[in-house]
């Protein structure tokens, strides 16, 4: 049987590094783990057990997060729930609200609600949110 | 009776160079973003497994926290790299270190084993150092 040839390890963390940054870059498309796999030029199973040991997620579990990080930032800039679930790659409504919720703990509806609030009240009253001992020593209030 | 930490202070040279380099290059999330006067924000960042803990980047030359001599100082030992700020851990550190590595991220020691874990140093943009640990002690 032919040997198996031996890799530098810094050139098998520089493929699994470029998968994660092509997941980094590509969240918002139609993914799957071949692609991925693919694109780090491995097999899948020697892929996936590679990327989680160095992120301790499935390639898949990190592209969840990635999605959710989006959806996050986008619905705090105030953007609907159907154009976010669109635009970080979700494949449904509910599918992106589920795994929202999962992640967070909060429907995306009620994390938009708390965001928009907490943003308002910032705007209101900016000092409330900045500890007093920092505010007061540097004189922000003046 | 102290039950955790909440915040702690890094200063750095540019404001809004630091909170790019926070966030787009060691992929912390920003917290809080409160204008403090003279163009100058009560910013805070966390790493995104850990929102508790909020790293506020508090800007040396403007603000008004420091008079001119001061900050002076401050900007040339920040610079001359003479704070260490803290240990970042991460799941694997040598992924780590390519990936910040490839985003442009400065490292004055590669990854090497220590008693405690494999450790890598890095600068932030500002001259800031942070230990960059991968724990293999627990």
């Amino acid at each position: 049987m032919p040997e198996q040839p031996e890799y530098p390890r810094f050139y098998l963390y520089r493929r699994i590094v470029e998968a994660k940054l092509f997941i980094d870059r590509h969240y918002a498309e139609k993914l799957d783990l071949e692609d991925i796999a693919t694109e780090a030029c491995f097999s899948k199973y020697h892929f996936l057990r590679l990327f989680k040991q160095a992120y301790g997620k499935s390639p898949h579990q990190y592209l969840t997060r990635v999605r959710v990080d989006k959806a996050r930032e986008l619905l705090l800039k105030g953007e609907g729930i159907a154009d976010v679930c669109e635009a970080t790659g979700f494949q449904s409504i509910p599918s992106f609200c589920n795994l929202f919720k999962k992640a967070t703990g909060k429907s995306p509806k009620a994390y938009m609600s708390e965001a928009r609030l907490r943003l308002d009240e910032q705007e209101k009253a900016p000092f409330n949110y900045v500890p007093g001992c920092f505010a007061d020593t540097y004189r922000w209030k003046e | 009776m102290i039950s955790k930490l909440s915040h702690a202070s890094v200063y750095v040279i540019d404001q809004e160079s630091a909170r790019d380099f926070y966030v787009n290059k060691l992929g912390l999330e920003e917290r809080m973003r409160i204008p403090i006067g003279e163009d100058a924000f009560w910013l805070t960042v966390s790493p995104k497994d850990q929102p508790e803990l909020e790293i506020t980047l508090m800007p040396i030359n403007k603000g008004g926290m420091f008079k001119p001599d001061v900050a002076r100082v401050l900007t040339e030992m920040v610079s001359n790299g003479t704070f260490g700020v803290g240990v970042f851990e991460c799941e694997d550190v040598y992924a780590t270190y390519e990936e910040l590595k490839s985003k442009g991220v400065i490292f004055t020691k590669e990854p090497k084993q220590e008693f405690y874990g494999i450790e890598a140093m890095l600068r932030d943009d500002s001259g800031n150092w942070f230990s960059l640990v991968q724990r293999t002690d627990k």
